[in-house]
């Protein structure tokens, strides 16, 4: 199962090093962190998307991030109503006749173009990781050049319901 | 012209260097030995060491590897840190073995390697290494001191992070111009870890469960391990364990946390354990695993694993409780307080006198067993020879492999802290240095390390400090010119193919202590066994004694990889 967990930590040197050391010693199979300030001065933000086979491998995966001193706080959010966002950077091939076709399907997407030559244009996304993927197949078919995510960053919602939808496990 | 700078500066404190401070801070830990060697990026630290009049001893080893093992050997027996001082490149790579048998082993150790000037790192300098990289994974936490102001902070934080919770080594990595360059002597050494905060009281509600689970069991049994040594909570197990007539066991490092001649102890469970033990393992209906971590050596095959039994697991490392074994009866907390809390419930138990009947007769019919020899000596007699002619009182180190089963198996430990093995890493080489530590800690006890002719190799040249200081370790060589536990697998895994495992071209022991100006001994009769050792406990000095043993005994019994607790093999003779 995908997960994603948060973790505000102390922002000391080597930090950074010895979680995803702890993550790679203990066979921890990571899709993405991305890592940041938070609203507090010296404190960041982590968060982590995982794939977890069980439910031991994941209590184990937050106590044993728990343990890391410069950890202050670890939740796994993804059962919770929260916002997930990514970022990704796309060069795709674009010449004359394709670039209005091209204009036309990120349009949708409220994505915008950043970048524009002679044979390409650079197309920013931001969204939901599905909303993202969708994006990268509907631009495959023309030729990406290069192309560059920042990872999944999230925090729970303003406003817990009652009872929470199954849909996150789905999509994140 | 002289000038004295504290006529110039108007100020508090006066001027030292950061290396003097560094002094001062751990006289204020209470440290009291620290072992070392010196370098390029630590001689400000040991000039700081000739300068001031420090009421700690420096003990200068002859590797590295000698100063961290004996470092560990005196805080198992001492329960305070170990402290070492290494130079940069080399010298604090020489120190990665003995570190991680401490991460491995839970061993309270604070570590100051020196580093090459700060304007220097990262430009692969003469003697740099990534300390902090290399020492991640393996240390409770480190430290590399980027501003000299920071270092007393650093230091009370870093014997604080060792010392408390689940012990480990901490590294302190130490930039030489900040251990050079001048500063006030007038510091502050407050800290603040929030995100630190072991959990010490056990939650009420848990030890009620637990206390609850124990008054239905029928065929409970404790499982003790070396957190119930950290937590000097020997006295409240046996206790607890006789208040309620339960049967205990212990892992190898938890031996001595309760009496092995009381009559309620199994001996030591897992692949080298007891019958009796192990039984109670797979039998039992509960099982209260109190600061153990349910490592593979202990449970075997995990599906066979006390198969019918409500787990509780006591451990202060909320991680290590459902990491290997599902636990229903989840304890965090010092050993100790969770002891007091279960001796404070009136628990009311259901009869289990057929149970502990049951456990009886196995510890009768099934005794660890071994074969006398006509030519050579015996090695398992010999160890209880060792522990008769030392009436089970003294400190007794190890190394890894057959003569460490068979000391776990032979020598009988009563008290705790007594016995100094390297358990989760198995390290050769570490029983003879951890001695080294051990006597300084415990300058009044007898010491002896039993080592096999292939590791006491590894680290003998420390044999300079037990000569130097005149330390009457007494070093007893199991020797059967092999690599035992590896011939012994070659023999039982490998169709007696034994690759690299025969060492035919030991060097004599004895001559070679004598090189030392140590005094060496040989024996290889059964009839001198018994007047020597009383002679060699009695010599006022180190001695190494090489002991000819039978080379084709096995360790028995034995469950072997894969297997489970209940598929022993070698039970009896």
């Amino acid at each position: 199962m995908r997960r994603i967990i948060i973790a505000t930590v102390q922002d000391r040197g080597g930090v950074l090093n010895r979680i995803t050391g702890m993550l790679h010693k203990r066979q921890f199979n990571i899709e993405s962190i991305s890592v940041g300030a938070s609203e507090v001065e010296g404190v960041s933000k982590m968060t982590f998307v995982v794939e977890i086979s069980d439910r031991q491998k994941l209590e184990q995966l937050t106590k044993q991030l728990n343990k890391q001193i410069d950890v202050l706080k670890v939740s796994d959010i993804t059962d919770k109503a929260m916002v997930a966002r990514e970022l990704a950077l796309i060069k795709v091939v674009a010449t004359g006749h394709t670039r209005s076709e091209i204009q036309g399907i990120i349009a949708p997407f409220r994505s915008s173009v950043i970048d524009v030559s002679k044979d390409s244009m650079t197309i920013q996304v931001t969204g939901r990781p599905d909303k993202v993927d969708a994006l990268i197949s509907l631009l495959r078919p023309y030729g990406i050049k290069e192309l560059t995510k920042t990872g999944v960053t999230a925090f729970l919602r303003g406003q817990q319901p009652d009872q929470v939808t199954e849909i996150n496990s789905m999509t994140i | 012209m002289k000038v004295d700078a504290s006529h110039e500066v108007e100020v508090k404190g006066k001027l030292v260097t950061g290396a003097d401070l560094l002094i001062k801070t751990l006289i204020d830990a209470n440290v009291d030995t620290v072992f070392g060697y010196p370098g390029g990026a630590v001689l400000p630290i040991y000039d700081a060491l000739y300068r001031n009049d420090t009421p700690f001893e420096h003990v200068l080893s002859r590797h590295e590897q000698g100063s961290i093992h004996a470092a560990e050997g005196y805080a198992r027996v001492t329960g305070k840190p170990g402290v070492v001082i290494a130079t940069s490149g080399p010298g604090a790579t020489n120190l990665i073995t003995g570190i991680t048998d401490a991460m491995m082993d839970s061993l309270p150790l604070v570590i100051f390697t020196g580093q090459v000037a700060k304007n220097v790192i990262g430009t692969d300098a003469f003697q740099e290494a990534d300390v902090m990289g290399i020492t991640t994974p393996i240390t409770k936490y480190n430290y590399q001191v980027n501003e000299i102001a920071d270092l007393p902070r650093i230091v009370k934080e870093a014997f604080h992070i060792a010392t408390t919770g689940r012990p480990g080594p901490v590294v302190v990595d130490i930039p030489k111009n900040i251990s050079a360059n001048i500063t006030l002597d007038d510091y502050e050494d407050d800290f603040y870890l929030p995100g630190y905060q072991p959990t010490i009281n056990p939650n009420p509600l848990q030890i009620i469960k637990l206390a609850e689970a124990l008054s239905r069991a029928e065929r409970p049994l404790l499982l003790a391990g070396a957190g119930t040594l950290f937590a000097d909570a020997a006295q409240e197990l046996k206790e607890f364990a006789e208040a309620y007539q339960l049967p205990v066991t212990n892992t190898l490092l938890g031996l001595g946390s309760f009496p092995g001649s009381n009559e309620l102890s199994l001996g030591m469970a897992g692949m080298h354990g007891t019958y009796a033990a192990n039984m109670a393992i797979y039998e039992c209906d509960l099982l209260i695993n109190i600061g153990a971590r349910f490592d593979d050596r202990l449970t075997g095959n995990l599906n066979h694993f006390a198969p019918n039994a409500k787990i509780a697991h006591i451990d202060i490392d909320p991680a290590e409780i459902g990491k290997n074994i599902e636990t229903h009866i989840p304890v965090v907390a010092d050993a100790k307080k969770a002891l007091l809390g279960l001796l404070k419930a009136k628990i009311e138990m259901q009869d289990h006198k057929e149970w502990m009947d049951k456990l009886q007769h196995n510890k009768k019919d099934y005794p660890l067993w071994y074969e006398r020899s006509d030519t050579l000596l015996s090695p398992q007699w010999l160890i209880e020879q060792v522990y008769n002619v030392s009436k089970g009182e003294a400190v007794v180190t190890t190394d890894v492999g057959q003569h460490q089963m068979w000391a776990a198996q032979f020598y009988t430990f009563d008290k705790p802290n007594n016995w100094v093995t390297s358990g989760g890493l198995g390290t050769m080489g570490f029983g003879f240095p951890a001695a080294i530590g051990a006597q300084l800690g415990r300058p009044d006890d007898l010491v002896i390390s039993i080592v096999g002719d292939g590791g006491f190799q590894m680290t003998l040249q420390e044999l300079s400090i037990v000569k130097q200081r005149n330390l009457p370790v007494k070093i007893i060589i199991v020797n059967n010119e092999a690599l035992g536990m590896v011939r012994q697998w070659q023999e039982s895994f490998y169709e007696e193919r034994y690759s690299e495992s025969l060492l035919s071209e030991n060097p004599d022991f004895v001559k070679l202590a004598e090189s030392y100006g140590v005094r060496g001994v040989r024996v290889d009769k059964e009839a001198e066994v018994i007047q020597t050792l009383e002679d060699i406990f009695a010599y006022d000095g180190p001695v190494v004694a090489d002991f000819r043993v039978v080379r084709n005994t096995c360790v028995y019994p034995m469950i072997a990889p894969g297997k489970g607790i209940q598929e022993m093999v070698g039970v009896k003779k």
